[in-house]
């Protein structure tokens, strides 16, 4: 659509940014304050400079909570990107089946994330939990409160849990939008199942997957509660993600220097690959 | 291949009833038998969890104050996107572009990273502790959201409905609340749809912000937790009726996502 350049327009955004902005910028300044300072309290502040970035930047122990994060992040994307349009390639077009999908599919999305967490303990409890039980009745030796191993299964599981069916859902919303002649012209240029998905649909749905692909990323990357009542970040630190270990540092120890420092190393992460999907999604919006 | 069609969508929807179905079978259960024994299926069927949290005080007002505090999340959120979301759909302006950008880098905000400061900023005016509180601060991320999602589908209206109707006179105030609104319903229910959603699902913030009068729900169930031992059949409980608002409200809007969906974008 070509838009009409009006200055004026800005008064249409002033409420949203004045709310925004009232969120945003005052507590992120918080943090900047904190990240460059060392306080004892009341209000006392030293000026630190880049002491808390570097300490940061050098620890082993945010070394490896961010290689938690990106392995978890790249394992749930995996999963969930595939699995989801797979989903979504079987679901049926039309009739009572499309509502019924639609409505029992959203049900994991509107759980309150710490009830995902204490729903998915009391399952996969080994004792009692009905995942935990069948587990250990079939042979395997399951416990996720003291093997790493199934702790990570069980945070995976239930992420797949989850959030796949919002994959699902945005892919479904991208298959929808094909005009039927499109199909119709390759049953009659006799093309193969798996022409058709790389040729018609996988083009088609590509707007969706990049919102699908970013907001799993930036919700994946972010993810505190539901791990944190599931497994308490445990067996020991297994499954202590950024944010995780990012509470236990700021309200846990109160070591806010570091802490703030180490917000906004992880904002900045967060922003950088975000913004690298934004530009592409810009430009192949402004292509087609 | 027709039949075989409904497999994978039946497999998937019985892997994610299992748990909620775990969940239910536990609330109706006695804290004995959930304890000493392993069953499929309550032995003993008890509502006892139920009345429990229907008669005490502390757990039925976690629900009012979680539906109160995401309702007005929701209003607010949508009625300041609407005019931005036009803004956008319509208009270039200076800095548009950056200013969109910016926004959503808000909802990429961990919010682990805002919990202490938004925790002193409420506090220093005076809110902390109310349902204002939360829904102000779930705005951070719910605002970006919407604007986002509105754009979407006031872009898919073609703008000659826009000029046909100041050649017939219509204020722009006028048109936009009888003309343009209408025709974006479907948007719009999706909006409210993903503002209730994520402001329902959040604790981080809500549980940081509050402490008595404005506590939610799923606080007081980690409350309840850690203080009076492991109660799992009255946990299983609360969290079983936290799903029943989320389970209302995709019923409600279930067509409107059918069709805000056919117009490709969420």
């Amino acid at each position: 659509m070509n838009k009409t350049v009006n200055q004026k327009a800005w008064f249409f955004v002033i409420p949203v940014f004045v709310l925004v902005a009232f969120n945003a910028i005052i507590p992120l300044m918080t943090v900047v304050n904190y990240a460059f300072q060392e306080t004892f309290g009341n209000n006392v502040f030293m000026w630190e400079g880049t002491r808390w970035f570097k300490q940061i930047m050098l620890s082993e122990r945010f070394h490896a909570s961010l290689g938690r994060q990106f392995l978890f992040t790249f394992i749930i994307l995996f999963i969930q990107i595939p699995l989801g349009i797979a989903i979504a390639l079987t679901m049926p077009k039309e009739g009572i089946g499309v509502p019924v999908c639609l409505v029992l599919m959203s049900m994991p999305l509107l759980i309150p994330w710490n009830v995902v967490g204490a729903m998915w303990n009391i399952f996969a409890l080994p004792d009692i939990g009905f995942l935990g039980h069948s587990l250990n009745a079939l042979g395997f030796d399951y416990n996720f409160t003291q093997q790493i191993g199934d702790a990570w299964f069980t945070t995976i599981l239930m992420d797949v849990w989850h959030w796949t069916s919002l994959v699902v859902l945005l892919s479904y919303a991208g298959l929808r939008s094909i005009q039927p002649a499109y199909y119709q012209a390759a049953e009659i240029d006799g093309a193969s199942r798996w022409a058709i998905f790389t040729k018609i649909e996988l083009p088609k749905m590509k707007k969706v997957l990049t919102i699908a692909i970013l907001l799993r990323f930036m919700d994946s990357f972010m993810i505190y509660t539901e791990p944190f009542v599931l497994t308490g970040g445990g067996p020991g630190n297994a499954t202590a993600f950024l944010s995780i270990d990012l509470v236990k540092m700021a309200l846990g120890q109160f070591d806010l220097g570091p802490a703030a420092a180490m917000s906004l190393i992880y904002f900045f992460i967060v922003l950088l690959v975000c913004w690298v999907f934004y530009t592409l999604m810009m430009r192949n919006e402004e292509k087609s | 291949m027709k039949k075989a069609k409904w497999v994978v969508p039946t497999i998937y929807i019985i892997f994610l009833m299992l748990p909620i179905y775990w969940l239910l079978n536990m609330s109706f259960k006695t804290t004995t038998e959930i304890i000493n024994t392993y069953t499929l299926w309550p032995q003993e069927f008890t509502l006892d969890n139920y009345k429990k949290i229907f008669t005490d005080r502390t757990w039925y007002t976690g629900y009012l104050n979680s539906i109160y505090y995401v309702v007005m999340n929701t209003v607010i959120s949508v009625a300041a996107a609407l005019p931005a979301a036009y803004a956008f759909s319509r208009y270039k302006f200076l800095g548009d572009k950056h200013l969109f950008f910016w926004l959503l880098t808000n909802r990429m905000a961990p919010p682990a990273v805002f919990a202490l400061p938004f925790f002193q900023f409420y506090s220093s005016v005076n809110l902390f502790d109310t349902h204002v509180a939360v829904a102000l601060s779930h705005c951070l991320f719910n605002i970006p959201l919407a604007v986002w999602i509105l754009e979407g589908f006031m872009s898919s209206v073609p703008k000659e409905l826009d000029e046909t109707a100041y050649v017939d006179g219509y204020s722009f105030w006028r048109f936009f609340f009888k003309i343009f609104i209408p025709t974006i319903t479907a948007g719009i229910g999706i909006t409210m749809f993903f503002c209730f959603m994520f402001s329902w699902v959040e604790l981080l913030l809500a549980k940081t912000l509050t402490a008595v009068a404005a506590k939610p729900i799923a606080a007081t169930m980690t409350r309840t937790a850690s203080t009076s031992g492991y109660e799992l059949g009255l946990l299983a409980a609360a969290g079983s009726l936290t799903i029943i608002p989320g389970a209302i409200v995709i019923y409600f809007v279930r067509n409107y996502i059918a069709k805000g969906f056919a117009l490709g974008r969420v």
